[in-house]
């Protein structure tokens, strides 16, 4: 993995955080409730928690050298999962123990949160993207290419999430991670479509979009500098709650033997062989499955705390 | 009522055709069902040619999807590389996770609703906040992991129930595996509800219910909770067919037969047919449970009407 995309991939979580700040979702007070927003999160012990977390995850998945120095596919069969782990041995490869091929649990649970990571800021930010966009041309556009877009996004929601990215899965021999994000972004769209729909026809006949186009705006000045920062917020809120649904997809998926890989280090696949050991060493299945659980519930604690900000019915 | 009905039932042709060729393509283009029949060696190309012809794969991609929808709707689902006509896989695998689904859907209900009920009464209060760390934790942990260890603690190391289920899968052991399916979705519907019934215990008609003297329970379940289920009607529609396709997990821990263990061997064979026409009956599932959902709509609102 090319360390250069992972720094991309950096701030694209800190996004939410900022738009936020920027971005005013209520009609009448936008700047203040923006600024409100931001100084309530700040204060909460749930974004707090959640957003240290989620930093702490991100370093892990940039530097996972940092944190183990051993190799996470290196097996050495004389260290067996039967040999339980040291939990006083901090930071050394034994403190989970060993799985069924003697590799590290440690390093391997260290190496696999990239995958993870970049799965799920990979496949937000695509259906963001592509959903926000088909949301938006949907919703202002109305008329025939509203029912055009609200069909398409039909047809992709009727298709089962993880039945459908196994299919696609399955077509190629060779799966990479972009492979998997890309399947799952390719069913995955619709959620945030439907959501931006709805926040842009509602912004559609405000009357600063009337006031712009009176003063001759154009339509993707008005798309993108009215009604975009208008209509993000509840696109915000469901985009930071699904990341931890696409992290689920992409272990789910591996753990199917359809998503990365066996030469991989991914959570999924780790708790799949995990689970032929789970009378004899419970560890082996304890390590990944938590740090995918806590992982997740980051992400899911993010998304409520944003929720809790910027709905004003919650206030 | 019934010229809703009708519309509604036509406005599904366009997605159905809609779903079902984007599941087709994605079978027939991506993968090579003909290939797929002979394994690691390589298909003799006479031989090959003429199962393309016979399966009608030689025509182009949207003649195949014609020919085959022609059959399904004379009832024949074509047969699985293996020679069982997929009919018959069907007629075995759906009941098995109609009453797996049914079994999840029922807990979710019955839990899901009182927990939220009870949360989002006590509002802010400690009842409320453990609630919703539970939720938190379970919507957290994936399905794969607690069937895993719910099967472990229950079925192995407590011995209260038979690990794996039965060919005949009835309803006494599907309960442990229908507890599995329903938690993430379960923390879901507890938190829809606490969320709605939290916004409503506010409004006006709960304050003229409590005015007229009514007892507790009866603003409870007759006032509060009918005006507050919407949200979770419309989650636990969309979540059916979600439960049945996502029952894959589920029913491959458990060992079940059903529909996601049926799909789940179609897509590793490439076993196209079934994979299609499985995936054909669930798109169809989705989308009665959806115009289900919009019909109880007006049973929960009577200000809700459909002409």
């Amino acid at each position: 993995m090319p360390e250069n995309t992972l720094k991309k991939d950096k701030p694209t979580v800190e996004e939410p955080a900022v738009a936020v700040a920027e971005a005013g979702p209520a009609p009448d007070k936008p700047r203040s409730l923006a600024a409100d927003a931001w100084a309530d999160l700040c204060r909460k012990p749930l974004f707090l928690l959640s957003g240290l977390l989620i930093l702490f995850l991100l370093l892990v998945s940039a530097f996972p050298g940092l944190f183990s120095s051993t190799d996470p596919t290196a097996g050495d069969l004389s260290k067996h999962f039967l040999t339980k782990p040291e939990l006083s041995h901090v930071f050394q490869p034994d403190w989970f123990g060993y799985d069924n091929q003697g590799r590290s649990i440690y390093a391997r649970v260290v190496y696999g949160t990239r995958v993870s990571i970049l799965v799920g800021v990979g496949v937000t930010v695509l259906v963001t993207v592509v959903g926000g966009l088909m949301g938006m041309l949907a919703g202002y556009f109305g008329g025939i290419w509203d029912t055009l877009l609200s069909r398409i996004t039909d047809v992709f929601f009727g298709i089962p999430f993880i039945l459908g990215a196994m299919v696609v899965l399955n077509a190629f021999t060779e799966r990479t991670v972009w492979t998997v994000i890309g399947a799952l972004a390719f069913l995955g769209w619709t959620a945030i479509a439907r959501v931006m729909r709805g926040a842009v026809i509602t912004a559609r006949h405000a009357d600063y979009v009337l006031a712009a186009k009176a003063l001759g705006a154009g339509t993707s000045r008005i798309l993108f500098r009215h009604i975009l920062p208008n209509a993000i917020a509840p696109v915000i809120v469901v985009a930071t709650i699904q990341l931890g649904v696409y992290i689920v997809a992409e272990s789910t998926l591996s753990y199917l033997g359809l998503g990365l890989g066996t030469n991989e280090v991914s959570w999924g696949g780790d708790i799949d062989t995990a689970s032929d050991h789970i009378r004899n060493a419970p560890h082996i299945l304890f390590f990944p499955a938590g740090m995918l659980s806590i992982t997740v519930l980051a992400f899911i604690m993010l998304g409520d705390a944003v929720r809790e900000a910027l709905d004003p019915k919650l206030r | 009522m019934g010229r809703y009905v009708i519309r509604r039932l036509l406005q599904m042709i366009p997605v159905f055709i809609g779903s079902t060729f984007l599941i087709f393509v994605m079978v027939y283009a991506l993968g090579d069902p003909v290939a797929a029949l002979f394994g690691d060696k390589a298909p003799d190309p006479a031989t090959a040619a003429r199962i393309r012809h016979e399966l009608y794969l030689d025509q182009p991609l949207w003649k195949q999807y014609l020919h085959y929808m022609g059959q399904i709707f004379r009832g024949d689902f074509g047969t699985a590389f293996n020679g069982q006509k997929v009919t018959e896989l069907l007629a075995g695998a759906y009941p098995v996770t109609l009453r797996l689904t049914l079994v999840a859907v029922v807990i979710e209900l019955l839990v899901g609703i009182t927990l939220g009920v009870v949360s989002g009464l006590r509002r802010g209060r400690s009842v409320d906040t453990s609630v919703l760390v539970l939720t938190l934790i379970v919507i957290s942990v994936p399905t794969f992991v607690s069937g895993y260890v719910l099967q472990f603690l229950f079925g192995v190391k407590w011995d209260l129930i038979r690990p794996t289920v039965s060919p005949d899968a009835p309803f006494s052991e599907l309960i442990l595996p229908g507890v599995v399916l329903a938690l993430v979705s379960l923390a879901y519907v507890t938190r829809l509800t606490r969320t709605s019934i939290a916004e409503n215990v506010r409004a006006d008609y709960v304050r003229t219910a409590v005015a007229k003297g009514l007892p507790r329970r009866r603003i409870i379940t007759r006032h509060l909770l009918r005006n507050s289920l919407i949200p979770v009607v419309t989650f636990i529609g969309t979540d059916i067919g979600a439960l049945m396709g996502g029952a894959i997990v589920t029913e491959k821990i458990f060992n079940i037969h059903g529909v996601g263990y049926q799909i789940y061997q179609g897509i590793l064979r490439n076993n196209a047919p079934t994979v299609v026409g499985f995936v054909t009956i669930l798109v169809i599932v989705f989308l009665l449970a959806n115009l289900l959902v919009d019909l109880l709509y007006a049973v929960l609102d009577p200000r809700i009407r459909y002409a």
